[in-house]
């Protein structure tokens, strides 16, 4: 379980949040509005204020890095700063299930990264966000460059973990996506999150 | 040192004829280079005079104080030299500071050093030897530093996203940062490394030039050139090392974050 309480930088919040085991809490909101600050606030990427608790244990009771391994976060642009995909793999004997569920072939991690298609970049920052086996995950738009199948397998993996009790927090501007993986939608609106009004859809 | 041959003042305008002569070529082919040849001539005709008048009044001064004085206005320049060679230098006083401390610390280090140690004038602060010694190491241990720190923050500002990757994938912020440091830590390497691998197969060092022009035994020439090209490598490396760690522990926070917002916004132009 994923708490967030009274998490607020200088340009959004404060967010209070609990995201339950295996719950998809899944956020719209205009561009601009704090969406990617929230979710980069949560790892401490950026300077913040509040708590942020996952199944009890603080975050400020560890190091930054270390609470980053227990809680993944896929950014919306991956980066990469070796030649060969392989490079970026902590645990590569963790990879080749995750390929196949992804639709990426074996051969893969022989790949060069400029040659990545963004489809191909952006599975394989997700295959590299889980092969450290994170205990909740966080993803940026995760299918925004996507087709409809390999949207398909990513969603498929993100019901996995969460079937496996992890809690996933999901920015997206994909109302069916959402749906499909049943995740509570919520609203964020000039740095405040709230309750979606169908109305407002 | 009986073969050194004075100059007169003819002789160095008889030498500036060739350069009046690549204007006017410039000039006749509208090349448009010869308004800068000859500003930059001017300039260098001033500078150095002045320095001469300068060097020549403080060496007959011969006391510790305006000799502290002058090495330290040289530092003042070249901090404010190492922050104009950077795209991207630290925000705020910082920007002059790291090139300060870390020039001063290394630069002052291996100059006190070879006064006291190895070239031991009576007194070891003689101006003499200590400014032109002092000048040359800081004049490469600044290029060293800029090239590094302008490397080190061009590369963190361009390799933000791979930097927030490794970051992100629950590296420490020293890890994560490992191939951008490499690349500065060879950016400001580089210069002094060329330099001693070039010397005396393709160029001979200035130093080593005028000593034997003034009359030098050759051989005690190159000795003199070894120690100061050691001293120079030595106190370039460490300068290099201390700003680009220095800079590091500025940029990023103890919550393993990348803080680009402490680097000063980007200038227009150039």
């Amino acid at each position: 379980m994923l708490v967030i309480e009274g998490l607020r930088s200088d340009l959004f919040g404060p967010v209070d949040l609990t995201v339950a085991a295996g719950e998809c809490v899944a956020i719209e909101g205009p561009s601009g509005s704090g969406k990617t600050l929230f979710l980069r606030a949560v790892v401490d990427l950026d300077p913040n204020r509040g708590g942020v608790r996952l199944d009890g244990s603080r975050r400020e009771a560890m190091p930054a890095w270390r609470w980053r391994r227990l809680v993944g976060m896929v950014p919306a642009e991956s980066g990469w700063w070796a030649d060969r995909v392989g490079a970026h793999f902590e645990r590569p004997e963790m990879l080749p299930p995750l390929l196949e569920t992804l639709g990426l072939p074996p051969e893969s991690p022989e790949w060069e990264v400029a040659r990545l298609s963004s489809g191909e970049r952006h599975r394989l920052a997700i295959a590299r966000a889980l092969c450290l086996e994170p205990r909740a995950l966080l993803l940026d738009e995760p299918t925004a460059s996507l087709d409809p199948a390999a949207t398909e397998r990513v969603e498929g993996l993100l019901r996995r973990f969460m079937a496996a009790g992890g809690p996933v927090l999901l920015v997206t501007h994909d109302i069916g996506q959402a749906r499909r993986l049943s995740a509570r939608r919520l609203v964020m609106r000039r740095g405040r999150l709230g309750e979606l009004r169908e109305a407002a859809e | 040192m009986s073969g050194y041959l004075a100059l007169s003042y003819l002789d160095v305008a008889l030498a500036a004829l060739f350069v009046l002569l690549t204007a006017a070529i410039s000039l006749a082919a509208r090349l448009g280079l010869e308004g800068r040849l000859i500003l930059v001539s001017l300039r260098m005709v001033i500078q150095l005079l002045l320095v001469g008048l300068l060097l020549k009044f403080l060496f007959a001064l011969s006391s510790p104080w305006p000799t502290l004085l002058a090495a330290l206005f040289m530092l003042a320049m070249a901090s404010r030299e190492v922050r104009a060679r950077q795209q991207r230098p630290l925000a705020g006083i910082r920007g002059y500071g790291l090139g300060a401390t870390t020039m001063l610390t290394a630069g002052m280090l291996v100059t006190v050093v070879a006064l006291t140690v190895q070239i031991r004038p009576d007194p070891w602060w003689a101006p003499r030897y200590a400014l032109p010694l002092f000048g040359m190491i800081l004049g490469n241990t600044m290029t060293g530093v800029s090239l590094a720190l302008d490397g080190l923050h061009g590369a963190l500002v361009r390799d933000r996203v791979a930097v927030e990757a490794r970051l992100l994938l629950g590296h420490t912020r020293f890890r994560a940062v490992q191939p951008v440091l490499a690349g500065a830590l060879r950016a400001g390497f580089t210069p002094i490394l060329n330099a001693m691998a070039a010397t005396g197969v393709i160029s001979l060092p200035g130093m080593m030039t005028g000593q034997i022009l003034a009359g030098v035994d050759p051989q005690e020439a190159v000795k003199y050139q070894l120690l100061i090209m050691f001293l120079i490598a030595g106190a370039t490396g460490l300068g290099v090392l201390a700003a680009v760690w220095g800079s590091l522990l500025f940029l990023t926070d103890r919550r393993d974050r990348l803080c680009l917002e402490r680097l000063a916004p980007a200038r227009e132009g150039i």
